[in-house]
């Protein structure tokens, strides 16, 4: 954004684009276009988040505008900063809060905002115990959140409107203030459930328009999620045998059809218990006497796999225990 | 007479510009902005009111220019001034200080000559705005 502008400062312009101000005329987009930062940006995106198609979509659409709109800025073509705020709604564990995360320093990249730095805040940082205690607390907030993203996870508990004695409605109006006056100074990111969110924005009515990016974080596929399993497991240095590939691919088939499961996150979960059984394993292993080597450490079998309570028809596997004490 | 106070203040006004560029400066080095206003001007007046609290936690000096923009349109008759304060261990004191608003008139001081014995004089400064009570002054 600190770009120096043609029609302002002409002496430090952006060098040969000047000059070419009638219509036709031919400019040499390469130097833009072929923004190193804007490729590494978008490739690092594709290489750590598996599918998610419509959102990288998205991301490749707005960086292609701030591109371009730099482009039209050494015609001297305002056209003001675009609306940036984005609602990301999908059910648990589709990625929201990871590409949140992300978003900042995209953005950061693509020069939009001046920091990229990201705060992520929930109902408790934004709304008041007492009357006049919601101003000055979303106040703090926002300030601080300035030059980069503001993240409000599970936006849709802000406001409720059953209870009118509810705060909430001080923080939605001043983040609607801020939504819409202070746009070049920071983008505002709700994520929530689909239903909720839904719900919210009937409630708050004018908050739906000011958001110019409404993304839906669908479901993943079984293939989906074993791609993420194996750049999880990459992540932390294990490799599947192929039969232990199998079972785990089973594993998430079973798990998938019970209630509470939750994408990305079930299938962390469940890579962190077979690592623990691996780890019994191979503790057992080494406590019969046998020489471990580096390859008895980093291999997950079928067994550790299949010693999951998901397939005895039990309960929901252990993992309930860890999804509700997130 | 244009009151003298805090880094800059022998430089023309700062514009808001050159404001931010100095609160971001402030920020980089790791000095926390505040803003702080008043209407007695005396140079040995300490006690500014403060606008808000001290901005620890801030990134970008755009929140702290937010600031200093609702404090003017809250007091355009007031002194406003910023203070970057380093909280390094060992500096612990404001590192920068300077003022960003002014009232449109300024009526100076009026310089108070005591007799005392032995025909020596003492002296003291006056703001002719202070002899109004406070908060009517300079025309507020």
């Amino acid at each position: 954004m600190a770009e120096p502008r043609p029609a302002e400062m002409p002496s430090l312009g952006t060098g040969m684009l000047q000059g070419h101000q009638n219509d036709d005329s031919f400019t040499d987009p390469s130097e833009i276009l072929e923004d190193p930062r804007l490729e590494e940006v978008l490739g690092k995106l594709d290489r750590e988040l598996v599918a998610l198609r419509g959102v990288k979509n998205r991301i490749r659409e707005i960086a292609a505008l701030l591109v371009i709109d730099r482009l039209r800025r050494s015609f001297a073509l305002e056209a003001g900063p675009p609306t940036l705020h984005m609602c990301f709604t999908g059910n648990p564990g589709t990625g929201k809060t990871t590409v949140a995360l992300r978003m900042g320093e995209i953005l950061h990249r693509l020069g939009y905002v001046r920091k990229g730095h990201l705060v992520s805040v929930t109902r408790d940082d934004l709304v008041g115990q007492y009357v006049g205690h919601t101003a000055p607390k979303t106040n703090e907030v926002l300030k601080r959140a300035m030059g980069g993203v503001l993240f409000i996870d599970e936006a849709y508990h802000i406001y409720r409107v059953d209870n009118e004695r509810d705060y909430g409605q001080e923080t939605v109006e001043m983040l609607l203030q801020v939504m819409e006056n202070r746009r070049e100074d920071i983008v505002v990111i709700l994520a929530g459930y689909k239903g909720h969110m839904d719900r919210f924005f009937n409630d708050v009515p004018g908050l739906s328009s000011r958001i110019g990016h409404h993304i839906d974080f669908p479901d993943y596929s079984i293939e989906e999620l074993m791609e993420i399993a194996h750049l999880m497991a990459e992540e932390r240095n294990y490799v599947f045998t192929e039969d232990a590939e199998k079972a785990f691919e089973d594993y998430l088939r079973h798990r998938k059809s019970q209630p509470r499961f939750a994408n990305g996150r079930s299938v962390r979960n469940a890579l962190d218990r077979v690592r623990m059984r691996q780890a019994l394993r191979v503790y057992e292993m080494s406590s019969k006497g046998r020489n471990l080597t580096k390859n008895d450490l980093v291999t997950i079998h079928a067994d550790d796999v299949l010693k999951s309570r998901v397939f005895g028809g039990g309960a929901y596997d252990d993992e309930e225990r860890s999804v509700t004490s997130r | 007479m244009r009151i003298t106070q805090g880094t800059f203040s022998y430089l023309p006004d700062l514009t808001d510009e050159e404001i931010e560029n100095q609160l971001s400066y402030g920020i980089a080095q790791g000095w926390a902005p505040s803003i702080e206003f008043t209407d007695d001007p005396h140079p040995r007046n300490v006690y500014w009111e403060m606008w808000g609290m001290p901005m620890f936690d801030i990134v970008d000096a755009a929140a702290a220019l937010h600031e200093v923009r609702r404090c003017r349109e809250a007091f355009p008759n007031h002194y406003v001034r910023v203070s970057l304060y380093d909280p390094t261990l060992g500096r612990q004191t404001t590192a920068l200080q300077f003022l960003v608003n002014r009232p449109d008139d300024e009526p100076g001081f009026s310089l108070d000559r005591l007799e005392t014995a032995d025909r020596r004089i003492n002296y003291t400064l006056r703001p002719y705005a202070a002899r109004k009570p406070h908060g009517s002054r300079y025309g507020g």
